[in-house]
């Protein structure tokens, strides 16, 4: 859009917040996603923007983290960067992950 | 051989299709098994949403006093956004509370488990918490799945195992689709109280509204806003195209941030709750993104087989997944009966689909898709076009009004009249 967003408008979204009120059995220790050791930035970032839980980040330093815990098993990383990013995808174990109590 | 006390068909995912599909052949007399990952069947699974009814109705016909149906959708409403305005086209009808053609908003957590109920109390089996990691395959044929160390047998297998089908994609089935042929949603329940919904909508009680956005929801990029009425709650996403989601700048969580505080929608949640988070994959690629649907031992029904429609003011998917794994389910019982449950014996599928609204459908806006991913005009441009035009029109503040002509003319000239005789036609050929 040619209009800037007024700062007011465009508050940083705070999705620790929005996914705090889910049900989720986390299965610890034990990632349905796991990265490439190594990937480029620009693919990364992609994840950044893409994915709606917002698991993909840098920190002020530049250094990309991801956790999979908080994970809506939706597949955006899967369709954008297996293979670049993503080594593996997978679904959770059978009873663990997000369970949606409205969907 | 087949191992004696297999099952004569194996439904992998408990959603709208398989759920439909485990229903229609238990009713057959057959014996089913439906394997689900979550802990009950929905648990997995977001929508939009609305359902349109006719698919479903054929399958259940007391559905609409019987189901966890949320509100009858007698509000079409798609708006283009921009920064500060909407422009909308708002249609109201009782028409469209029509027995047969009438729509409702769904939450599928409750609605989902509904129809593993019904498919349960036709007699089939439905397991929940388990997830099939794989097929057993020999010789080319899909002879059940496994699930852990589990493996389990079954004259047909259908998977019905969602928009991510690792299963038909390890069958070389389907080619992941490439960027720009899905879209990520993502959606917030707000909770309000039911009267608060029905005053702020304009709908008797009972009834609902349905409304797309398109422009600023998605700050620009291909996609767009939705918004549904449940009973006492509303689902309020945005869906962005993955490849232009990409290329941007927003994430797609800011877009959903800051459509809800968008000067058009805000007063709409106001005091609401928020109380789920939810995201999914839509696969937009429509006609051309098709799978191979069957094979031997196997079909391919709903999201898996990618039997979606995105045409900016409607979305469907869920009445095509009913119809899908109500037609499997047919196709798997002559299949059954016949004793051939080759490629072969199973191609009837097709054909049904070929015959119904499914492929119908889905073939007659077989070139919206890139029509719409590539008009990004659509989605920056027009909206902002029109909402100049509207306040030239509406506005009236002591300074002399110019002819609707000029105004016209000034407001379209910066995307070209040419272009945008172009574009309607474009549109227009594609719809």
């Amino acid at each position: 859009m040619s209009e800037e967003y007024p700062e007011s408008l465009s508050a940083s979204v705070n999705l620790e917040d929005k996914l705090g009120v889910n049900k989720y059995e986390v299965d610890e220790g034990n990632p349905h996603i796991v990265l490439l050791e190594d990937f480029p930035d620009a693919e990364f970032d992609k994840l950044i923007i893409a994915c709606p839980a917002g698991l993909y980040k840098r920190d002020a330093e530049g250094v990309a983290s991801f956790d999979c815990a908080g994970c809506l098993e939706c597949g955006t990383c899967r369709y954008l960067c297996e293979g670049t990013v993503i080594a593996e995808w997978g679904y959770p174990q059978g009873t663990m992950g997000i369970e949606y109590r409205f969907g | 051989m087949m191992d004696e006390d297999a099952f004569d068909v194996l439904v992998v995912g408990g959603g709208v299709a398989g759920c439909a599909a485990a229903y229609e052949l238990a009713k057959a007399g057959k014996s089913v098994l439906l394997i689900e990952r979550g802990t009950f069947c929905g648990s997995k699974n977001m929508t939009g949403g609305r359902v349109y009814i006719h698919a479903f109705e054929k399958i259940w016909p007391d559905i609409e006093e019987a189901a966890p149906l949320e509100r009858k959708v007698t509000h079409e409403r798609v708006s283009m956004l921009s920064r500060d305005s909407a422009v909308a086209i708002d249609f109201t009808s009782t028409q469209l509370a029509r027995s047969g053609a009438d729509s409702y908003t769904v939450l599928r957590s409750s609605f989902d488990q509904w129809m593993a109920e019904q498919a349960e109390a036709a007699g089939a089996q439905v397991v929940c918490g388990i997830r099939v990691d794989d097929l057993i395959v020999r010789e080319g044929r899909v002879c059940g799945v496994i699930a852990g160390d589990d493996e389990l047998e079954a004259r047909v297998t259908i998977l019905a195992d969602g928009v991510n089908s690792l299963l038909a994609e390890k069958l070389g089935y389907i080619q992941k689709p490439a960027p720009h042929q899905v879209a990520v949603g993502c959606k917030e329940i707000i909770e309000l109280p039911s009267g608060t919904i029905e005053d702020r909508f304009q709908c008797a009680s009972g009834e609902g509204a349905a409304c797309l956005f398109v422009g600023d929801a998605t700050h620009g990029r291909v996609g767009g806003g939705f918004l549904y009425t449940n009973r006492d709650s509303i689902s309020l996403g945005v869906v962005a195209t993955l490849s232009h989601l990409a290329d941007g700048s927003t994430s797609v969580a800011q877009m959903m941030e800051d459509m809800k505080r968008h000067p058009v929608i805000a007063p709409l949640v106001a005091g609401g709750e928020m109380v789920e988070y939810s995201g999914h994959v839509v696969p937009e690629g429509g006609y051309g993104l098709l799978p191979k649907l069957s094979g031997d031992g196997v079909l391919v029904v709903g999201d898996a087989a990618m039997l979606c429609i995105n045409l900016g003011y409607m979305v469907r998917g869920m009445d095509f997944a009913a119809a899908s794994g109500e037609m499997a389910a047919l196709t798997a019982i002559e299949a059954i009966d016949a004793g051939d449950v080759s490629e072969e014996g199973l191609a009837g599928y097709r054909r049904r689909l070929e015959d119904s609204f499914v492929l119908k459908d889905l073939e007659t806006f077989r070139y919206f898709p890139s029509f719409m991913e590539n008009c990004t005009r659509l989605f920056d441009g027009y909206p902002d076009m029109v909402r100049d035009i509207m306040l030239g029109m509406f506005t009236v503040d002591g300074t002399p009004t110019e002819h609707v002509k000029p105004l016209l003319k000034s407001c379209v000239s910066e995307i070209g009249m040419w272009q945008v005789f172009k574009d309607v036609r474009g549109g227009l050929k594609a719809l």
